[in-house]
């Protein structure tokens, strides 16, 4: 590289894979294992079980009550060919969520492992710590934090339906880039119950470093609970429009990164 | 009622759709659907039923009723019984075996296509082997024109696909470089935008237009946005060349995409007004893909490579210069692996060709599927071997916009070389004149020469 090499100039302006070099017609050896490292970390992301006990001790720090759950889907293999079976509840865990008593619960916080391990280890904590002050100020009760295994988003459909939760936040491992194997996907529904739509719910996406912060997500999360609340509803008909309210100076120290 | 009698046992199918299904290559989303033959003896059964269908009959039994759905109806009114008449009197195996002897030549298979369905043809590669599907689809001929021409024998054609997650315009031009520096872009220049914001997409498509027109390169530009919204910027007097959608092969599908015939006639009217195109009209691209209908619960339980065959019906009545199987995009639980999603290149391709389409691959998978780069080299060559007519070309294979892998500028050069394809006529020209390619087309420098610096830059200013 001379220092008046274009492609450092052009590199700037996007983080696609340009000015590769070429080996012949093919890649550079160092692309080529560049690109196959991004790719197993994906893939280790989508394969990897998640280590619940290690997450269980620190929701428990934090104060809360965890309780573990599992899909309808009984392995790896079946959760990704059967997407239908990562959205109910497997046998076990309905009776265990059967047999709790009733209580009052404002918002039900699910973990589901989804298609990222990776990140839900980076960036679930992180994101529930950055939503409690919010949960506090609001006085929203909380249930139990769910912890689910081969989830899909709408498997808070069916746990919310048996805590008769009024809203539910369903923080999922989302599908891994090759550049974001560690993506959190943060999905909230108004009157979680079977049957709802994809349409119903409301989506926060790419909660990473080096994406949307916790603090920016839990933010946003607050502001469409708070909305959800008001008008009894999540979904297409209601816009995220808290970027407005960051931009009134409601901001939180955290969010002034360079965009 | 069809069946089949192997030794002692004897399998029925209780219609044509059925059969359909289950005499398909096992993959994920038939599984999922339910329709998928539930044994590997069941499923040689059904093919070998199914070689015994004669062709007349996908004129009598449609697997969609004609009455609930207007893809179905536009099949049957428009299919061609002169050009028929060649094959008529075949069965689906006999078909396959004329499709593989001298008789089917590009001029005979080039007066069939109207007299094909998307059934006939679906059936037959259902009995096909990949050999068979590369080998038939090679004899096809489907030429196209906009700004340079399209398809003609012994050459591939490039989409360059220079997404950015933002649509940054720096962030897209930078990538238009690269790509152009490696000869890629001749099919179309074509951005999948993060925003539908009807002014943002004319900025990104002022921008294109700059760029093509200063750096005077032979080729188109697409945003692929909704028909709708492509048909707002034209009425704002945005620089459109091609209309973009995605398209499917049901009513119901196609409802779900948020478009009709009729929408889809209007955009294509919209675009030829323009008259942008300087050797052709073709002013349509089309992308499809295996699973949709099941995604979208629109396959009344047709089997996904069947509904898929049917949208090239749809993509013909409006003469594109493109259509796309985006073949991995969907995920494993339609193609489950890379041999699924090889199988599936192979099949569309054909199925496209056999119908007249103007077909490409997006030669992809996503992080979830059981499939990576080797996988995708195998369906790239192949696909080259079989006469492909586009295939895409991403900065390092790496889509940072819409999360997927697919095939790299690299890769062109690699079947180039490997086997011999030549890029559209006046593209090749042009990268000559740039200096950006020799006489027999191969790439010269690994930096942007200041030429197309400067008007890219121009172009994004």
């Amino acid at each position: 590289m001379t220092p008046d090499d274009p492609w450092i100039a052009l590199k700037r302006f996007t983080d696609a894979r340009i000015g590769l070099g070429r080996s012949g017609s093919g890649m550079p050896t160092r692309e080529v294992l560049n690109f196959s490292m991004a790719h197993a970390q994906a893939r280790d992301a989508v394969k990897t079980p998640i280590e619940w006990p290690s997450i269980e001790k620190e929701i428990a720090a934090l104060g809360l009550e965890t309780q573990r759950i599992a899909s309808a889907a009984p392995d790896r293999d079946t959760y990704l060919r059967r997407p239908d079976l990562g959205r109910r509840l497997g046998p076990e865990s309905r009776q265990v969520l059967s047999q709790r008593s009733p209580s009052e619960t404002d918002l039900l916080i699910i973990v589901g492992d989804g298609l990222s391990s990776t990140a839900v280890a980076a960036n679930a904590i992180p994101t529930i710590k950055a939503l409690l002050p919010h949960v506090r100020k609001n006085e929203w009760r909380l249930g139990p934090v769910l912890l689910a295994t081969q989830a899909r988003v709408a498997l808070s459909d069916d746990a919310g339906e048996f805590l008769k939760a009024r809203a539910a936040v369903m923080l999922i491992g989302e599908r891994p880039g090759l550049s974001s194997p560690d993506s959190l996907g943060a999905y909230l529904t108004w009157e979680p119950r079977v049957g709802r739509k994809d349409g119903e719910r409301n989506c926060i996406s790419n909660i990473r470093i080096g994406g949307l912060s916790a603090d920016e997500a839990a933010f946003k999360i607050a502001w469409l609970l708070r909305e959800a609340f008001r008008r009894q509803l999540t979904g297409v008909n209601l816009k995220d429009e808290s970027n407005y309210q960051l931009g009134a100076g409601k901001r939180p120290d955290a969010l002034a990164r360079p965009s | 009622m069809y069946q089949a009698t192997w030794q002692k046992t004897t399998y029925r199918f209780a219609d044509l759709k059925t059969l359909m299904a289950k005499a398909t290559p096992l993959r994920s989303g038939d599984v999922l659907a339910g329709v998928a033959a539930t044994s590997a003896e069941e499923n040689v059964a059904a093919k070998m039923a199914l070689a015994e269908v004669p062709l007349k009959r996908f004129l009598n039994e449609a697997l969609i009723p004609y009455e609930s759905d207007d893809v179905t109806r536009l099949i049957m009114d428009r299919h061609d019984a002169n050009a028929f008449a060649l094959v008529a009197h075949m069965t689906v195996g006999e078909f396959r075996d004329w499709l593989l002897s001298d008789k089917a030549d590009t001029k005979a298979l080039g007066k069939l296509a109207p007299g094909l369905t998307p059934e006939m043809v679906a059936a037959v590669s259902k009995l096909m082997r990949n050999q068979d599907l590369v080998l038939a689809a090679r004899k096809v001929s489907v030429i196209t024109r906009f700004r340079d021409t399209i398809g003609l024998k012994g050459h591939l054609s490039v989409r360059l696909q220079p997404n950015h997650p933002t649509d940054d315009p720096k962030g897209i031009a930078a990538s238009v470089i690269d790509g152009l520096m490696f000869g890629c872009g001749d099919a179309v220049i074509g951005i999948n935008p993060a925003t539908d914001n009807v002014g943002a997409i004319i900025d990104m498509l002022s921008m294109l237009d700059r760029m093509i027109e200063r750096l005077e390169i032979p080729t188109q530009s697409c945003v692929l946005t909704h028909v709708t919204t492509s048909i707002e910027a034209i009425s704002r007097g945005a620089p459109v060349d091609l209309v973009f959608q995605s398209i499917g092969g049901t009513e119901a599908l196609n409802s779900s995409f948020g478009v009709t015939l009729p929408i889809l006639k209007e955009g294509r009217e919209a675009a030829l007004s323009l008259k942008r195109g300087t050797v052709g009209d073709n002013v349509m691209y089309f992308e499809t893909g295996q699973g949709a209908a099941l995604s979208a619960d629109a396959h009344h339980g047709v089997d996904q490579q069947t509904c898929e065959a049917r949208a090239y019906a749809v993509a013909r009545e409006f003469h594109p210069l493109l259509v796309n199987t985006v073949v991995g995009f969907i995920g494993p639980e339609y193609l489950y692996s890379g041999k699924e999603i090889i199988r599936a290149g192979l099949e569309d391709h054909f199925c496209g060709k056999m119908l007249g389409v103007p077909m490409g691959c997006d030669v992809c998978y996503t992080n979830h599927a059981e499939a990576d780069q080797d996988d995708m080299d195998t369906l790239l060559t192949l696909l080259g071997a079989a006469g492909v007519t586009f295939v895409m070309g991403i900065p390092g294979a790496d889509d940072i916009m819409l999360n997927y892998q697919s095939t790299s500028f690299h890769d062109s050069l690699y079947v180039r070389e490997v086997l011999g394809l030549k890029r559209a006529p006046e593209f090749e020209e042009w990268l000559e004149r740039m200096g950006l390619a020799d006489k027999s087309g191969k790439v010269i420098s690994e930096k942007p020469t200041k030429a197309l610096l400067e008007h890219a830059a121009g172009g994004v200013a």
